[in-house]
């Protein structure tokens, strides 16, 4: 009897809370037609300084025909996952061209940017394991560590010294015990190019930690993968290390290839444990045709132009010079870093006023044809929350015109909005 | 048999499911094999150590010898003795649209299975009974893919951005907009990808200090999106609606295990129809048992969105239940949409709170345009709006295939599992060299079929697994049929006793099955 009445009064939580109606991430900003140089947001014609169409791929007429020509064969999508008939000839040569670029032995292709890594991370590394990654690392690592269940140990943002010293307390750990030091498995994930800073991690340092420590390296090359190095091969070919160095390299096709998904390449041997244990190649639908055929068309024009490259960092350079100065505005990230943010340099004490702060500046360009955006964080989920900031992302369809447009758009709003 | 259930009057019509008891000799047999099987394995990795045998498996970098080792060699000795000898079975290479007759790329093997060789020949029109194209929208020709090519070459392939960012286009608005009519609730949202919907927002709605109930054989998107929201989660019988009962009695009077407060939220995890048994939730006694005890149900329509109910509304529909009582309704688009993608609907309160605190809209690039067009081309094409009768046409086909098909699978004597109404046909197969048997017979036969076997089902009860589509003709099935005949016979798989276990009535704790003849 007891039982009824505690059943009776037990009063659950509403399934969500409330949102306020006025919470920034709420209401979304309509693009209306491609989403290319030249962007309707809202209904405003702007110029597009927020997606990161790096290579201007996006609107390309000879990939879009390529996944013209896929869709007439294929249909739209592959109703299976990769195991049961899901599997078309066009994702095993995409899967052929990736390694050939990269120059690794294999590659893996994933269907969803985010889910790569987040499914590359749990399939080696294993309750138990020790993963030692930076602290600015971007969300979908933060997921796949915690689907791993491994021991994860945060180093400061490209601090050397203080990885080092991580590194060497696990090392007096182990001699304490060395039948488990054995067998757990020791890992560094770290970014070619960071999202959440612009900045590059110092590879050719980490290359002699790991051999040092006997540390494993998996590299997440979303952003620099057709951005760096001279054909565009990314981290690895800009510092001129051998990629079989490093363990996995995983990407996602969304920024610079302009298309949807994500790769992982390296050697056969780490690379084919994932067609068994990737959680998200096993149990979900394949790539759809079309979508990858425009990767590979992509790739085509990457291999045939590799010039490309070299003006879109000159691009970067040019921008990163005209944005300095701006008085209330700090700029964060690499010269040649295509996907900058832009920091208040004295916060108004609370981060809701920061972003609101930052809206205002948005807005203002926005209404004067540059469109930009805030960089979006889940704010309660992120282990090292950045700053509030403004997204400034760099591409090649930019005019040298458009660039110094937009960089005195901003001066302008930040003069009027800030001060 | 007919049973009508009398559970107060919650069903509105027979639901047949039955799961047939595993012959005892069966088994045994299955459990010799296995031990054969795992018997020789040791043998081969003796020889292979002792470099008796060649080692053809990839190897570590000699410079990384001395690292700790990546893998460890038990976890690998199923992929290497057991996976490796019936691999072909599997991720096998089509080039042409998956619809319900596709074609095929020749590979061989010359060293048993660890490397293939395209011959360079293509097998053609191969019966496709593999493939989630429930409603046959897997076309290279028609309205939706005319739609999807304009779009194309409108928009482009790519996004290039999140949902939060500047991703939204007004394609995306639309597509929600039509989703949520479909479905009959408030409001929707999509995302990039199916498996990605459950695993970025299950963790967003609930957190530590709730409670989750997830079915036994639910999906691995289910199980890693409960597993990283930190709730504590409790596992029920397969669609046993006694032990779903005993564990919300149990939450509700003793709180959190250590600190006995009451728990926060209590959500229940359960699919439309499960995709390795071929069973329909139980939904009307799922929904009754979630308004008494006050918790939230997650409903993820995968595969029966689409494939059941007379206008193809899902299982929601199919009960004839109202869609406001399923709190979450999740579901695909890849299966019979023929896209990619998924989808959450429900109140509007829900799809704004994810709208702002999912994690794939903040983080992950939104839906490629041509995709979204497929889809909203393929809904309207299912509602009827397109002026055509074809989606009402091919629902009902798919109806009457999926009973034919059980219809005479059950009369030959093979072992089906699941409900009589779910287009999904697992057939036993039980012994672990009949699994390989089936699949290249088949093929041979020009007939491409799924087989499962451990780890994705319990290890002595592996099947073939047939997908229907509307778009399979009656003679198309038919010739199926014909061809599973006689390989069954040439394999013995027919093990029914037609003893079939009445899954309905059977109380929580009873050992004992009462088995009825025909």
């Amino acid at each position: 009897q007891e039982k009824e009445e505690l059943i009776e009064e037990w009063q659950p939580e509403p399934l969500v809370p409330p949102v306020p109606k006025d919470h920034p991430a709420l209401n979304y900003n309509i693009v209306s037609g491609p989403p290319t140089h030249i962007i309707t947001v809202n209904g405003k014609e702007c110029i597009n300084f927020a997606s990161f169409n790096f290579l201007g791929l996006l609107n390309n007429e000879k990939v879009k025909s390529a996944a013209q020509a896929s869709l007439k064969k294929y249909g739209v999508g592959t109703c299976g996952p990769r195991g049961f008939y899901g599997t078309f000839d066009v994702h095993l040569e995409l899967e052929e061209r990736l390694a050939k670029f990269m120059r690794t032995e294999e590659a893996i292709i994933y269907s969803y940017g985010f889910a790569t890594i987040a499914s590359a991370i749990p399939a080696y590394s294993k309750r138990g394991d020790i993963v030692f990654v930076d602290e600015a690392a971007c969300f979908a690592i933060q997921k796949g560590l915690q689907a791993s269940r491994s021991n994860i140990k945060l180093f400061k943002h490209n601090d050397m010294a203080d990885l080092e010293r991580l590194l060497k307390e696990q090392e007096t750990e182990d001699q304490k015990n060395p039948r488990k030091a054995r067998v757990t498995r020791r890992f560094i994930v770290v970014e070619g190019l960071y999202m959440n800073t612009g900045d590059i991690c110092p590879l050719p340092e980490l290359i002699k930690l790991k051999y040092k420590y006997k540390v494993r390296i998996f590299l997440e090359e979303s952003l620099s993968f057709g951005v760096l190095g001279e054909h565009g091969r990314g981290i690895t070919e800009h510092f001129g290390i051998n990629i079989d160095d490093i363990d996995l390299i995983s990407a996602n096709m969304e920024n610079s290839l302009a298309s949807i998904g994500g790769f992982c390449c390296g050697r056969s041997f780490i690379i084919d444990h994932q067609r068994l244990s990737g959680q998200g190649y096993c149990f979900s639908a394949s790539l759809p045709p079309l979508l990858a055929a425009a990767a590979i068309e992509a790739l085509n024009i990457m291999e045939d132009n590799p010039d490309i490259f070299q003006t879109l960092r000159a691009k970067c350079e040019r921008i990163h010079r005209a944005l300095q100065g701006i008085s209330g505005l700090k700029v964060v990230g690499e010269s040649f870093s295509p996907a900058l943010h832009l920091q208040l340099e004295e916060s108004c004490g609370s981060r809701e006023n920061d972003v609101k702060l930052l809206k205002r500046v948005v807005d203002y360009c926005m209404n004067s044809g540059i469109a930009l955006t805030q960089a979006r964080y889940l704010e309660k989920e992120e282990k090292c929350l950045p700053p509030p900031s403004i997204r400034v992302v760099i591409t090649v369809e930019q005019t040298e015109q458009e660039l110094d447009k937009a960089a005195s758009l901003l001066k302008e709003a930040a003069q009027s909005v800030l001060n | 048999i007919n049973h009508i259930v009398h559970n107060g009057g919650l069903y509105k019509r027979p639901f047949n499911e039955a799961f047939e008891e595993t012959p005892m000799l069966v088994a045994v047999l299955t459990y010799v094999g296995y031990g054969v099987l795992t018997l020789f394995g040791y043998l081969r990795d003796f020889m292979r150590q002792w470099k008796i045998e060649k080692c053809q498996n990839a190897t570590e970098r000699e410079e990384q010898k001395d690292f700790v080792p990546l893998y460890q060699d038990f976890e690998n000795f199923y992929n290497r003795n057991l996976y490796m000898r019936i691999r072909d079975s599997w991720n096998r290479p089509i080039c042409s649209v998956p619809g319900a007759k596709v074609d095929m790329m020749e590979r061989v093997s010359h060293d048993y299975n660890w490397t293939f060789t395209y011959t360079g020949r293509v097998i053609k029109d191969i019966i496709n009974m593999g493939s989630y194209n429930y409603l046959g929208f897997a076309q290279k020709a028609g309205a939706c893919q005319e739609a999807a090519a304009k779009v194309l070459s409108q928009y482009g392939a790519g996004v290039c951005s999140t949902r939060q960012e500047m991703g939204n286009l007004d394609k995306h608005e639309e597509l929600e907009k039509l989703v949520a009519r479909f479905l009959g609730v408030e409001s929707a949202m999509a995302y990039g990808m199916g498996f990605a919907t459950n695993s970025m927002n299950i963790p967003a709605l609930v957190g530590k200090g709730c409670l989750i109930l997830s079915d036994e054989l639910n999906h691995a998107s289910l199980v890693l999106g409960a597993r990283l929201s930190g709730a504590t989660i409790r596992i029920f019988k397969h669609n046993n609606m006694q032990s779903l009962e005993k564990l919300l009695k149990d939450a509700i009077v003793h709180g959190q295990p250590r600190t006995r407060r009451p728990w926060k939220k209590i959500l229940i995890l359960v699919e439309g129809i499960y995709s390795m048994e071929g069973s329909i939730v139980r939904l009307p006694e799922v929904i009754a048992l979630k308004k008494k005890y006050k918790s939230y149900l997650y409903l993820d329509e995968a595969h029966s969105i689409g494939a059941l109910g007379p206008s193809g509304r899902g299982v929601v529909e199919y009960f004839g239940l109202n869609p406001e009582d399923v709190d979450v309704m999740m579901g695909t688009f890849t299966k019979s949409f023929g896209a990619a993608g998924g989808y959450i609907g429900g109140k509007k309160e829900l799809i704004d709170y994810l709208r702002t605190y999912s994690h794939s809209a903040a983080y992950a690039a939104s839906m490629s345009p041509p995709v979204v067009e497929q889809i909203i081309t393929s809904v309207k094409c299912i509602m009827g709006e397109d002026g055509t009768t074809i989606g009402r046409a091919r629902v009902q086909q798919l109806a009457e295939n999926t009973r034919y098909f059980r219809r005479r699978l059950k009369e030959m004597g093979f072992i089906i599992y699941g409900n009589e109404d779910s287009p999904v046909v697992p057939l036993m197969l039980y012994m672990p060299a009949k699994i390989g048997a089936f699949g290249r017979e088949m093929l041979k036969r020009n007939i491409g079929v799924v087989v499962v076997g451990f780890p994705a089902t319990p290890i002595i009860e592996s099947r073939a697994r047939f997908c229907l589509s509307a778009a399979h003709t009656k003679e198309m099935l038919d010739t199926a049929l014909k061809e599973i005949n006689e390989v069954g016979d040439l394999l013995q798989l027919k093990y029914s006793r037609r003893r079939l276990v009445p899954l309905l009535d059977r109380p929580f704790d009873e050992t004992t099955y009462e088995e009825t003849e025909d």
